[in-house]
């Protein structure tokens, strides 16, 4: 795959987490919302799709997602801060 | 626990470096309205709160905080990355550079050191959120400040997300507030602090 897949994948983990990180606060305070509960569900699902998609081609994005490999791909290049995404 | 994901919550790609811009900004990692003594205030006001929806309310938003400090880092790193002696003596970094030459201290923009002074866990659940809420609109006004002095695209666009954010959170502690004035009753009609003090009689 591509740098540009990659940049677009992980432009689309950000807009679904985003949505997740968003809706899950108006759930803390709308237990009972159904819309929302049901938007939560919806990029919840997406947001897991985008991150497996990711993993497979681009490396970790978290401790439980390290391919077995025989190197440790945890500490590879680029770190979030760095501008080469 | 908590389980660190290898991205900024939201993107940051700066080309070109800015240490006076970073000077500045850097209040909002270390400063009093920063994004460190945001997520620990809310983090360290959990364990007095009484309410389900507002314990939740503090772990994710105290956490989301700890997302946008690296978020203000990536920032600062981007701004200051690779600079020659020359660029730190002439944008005042200097002093800055002396002590921790480009690595990342909290501070606020004037130097002063962070210190946990700058929150407040009282264990009332009406006084912390009242202080929660002071505290999104002190951050929002800070990013307003930061704003007004920044003109590249490039820095203003992560600056924005980030006083959007301060918008939702002063919103959803209002809520937060408006659940705990709910639960109050007649025998607690001045709000005294409904984690400690029990109705004495029924």
């Amino acid at each position: 795959m591509k740098k540009t897949d990659r940049e677009e994948l992980l432009r689309c983990i950000d807009t679904t987490s985003f949505a997740v990180d968003d809706v899950i606060l108006y759930l803390d305070t709308h237990p009972h919302d159904k819309a929302a509960l049901e938007f939560y569900e919806k990029v919840s699902a997406l947001r897991k799709q985008a991150i497996e998609e990711y993993t497979t081609h681009f490396g970790p994005l978290t401790k439980d997602m390290v391919k077995p490999t025989n190197k440790w791909t945890w500490i590879n290049d680029p770190w979030p801060w760095e501008m080469e995404r | 626990m908590w389980i660190y994901e290898k991205r900024l919550q939201y993107p940051v790609k700066i080309t070109s470096t800015n240490p006076k811009m970073a000077q500045i900004i850097m209040s909002q990692f270390g400063g009093p309205d920063g994004e460190l003594a945001a997520s620990m205030r809310y983090l360290s006001q959990r364990y007095a709160m009484p309410y389900k929806e507002v314990t939740g309310i503090l772990t994710d938003i105290g956490t989301e905080e700890l997302a946008h400090m690296e978020i203000v880092n990536a920032i600062i790193y981007q701004l200051t990355k690779n600079l020659s002696v020359d660029e730190i003596k002439a944008s005042g970094f200097d002093k800055y550079y002396v002590d921790h030459t480009l690595g990342q201290w909290p501070a606020s923009a004037s130097g002063t050191p962070f210190t946990a002074t700058y929150f407040q866990s009282k264990g009332d659940p009406i006084t912390d959120l009242n202080e929660d809420l002071a505290a999104e609109q002190k951050a929002r006004t800070t990013y307003d400040n930061i704003l007004r002095l920044i003109k590249d695209p490039e820095i203003a666009d992560p600056i924005k997300f980030l006083r959007e954010r301060e918008v939702v959170h002063y919103q959803r502690f209002g809520e937060a507030l408006r659940i705990v004035q709910d639960k109050l009753d007649s025998r607690n009609f001045y709000a005294f602090n409904p984690a400690f003090d029990k109705p004495k009689f029924k």
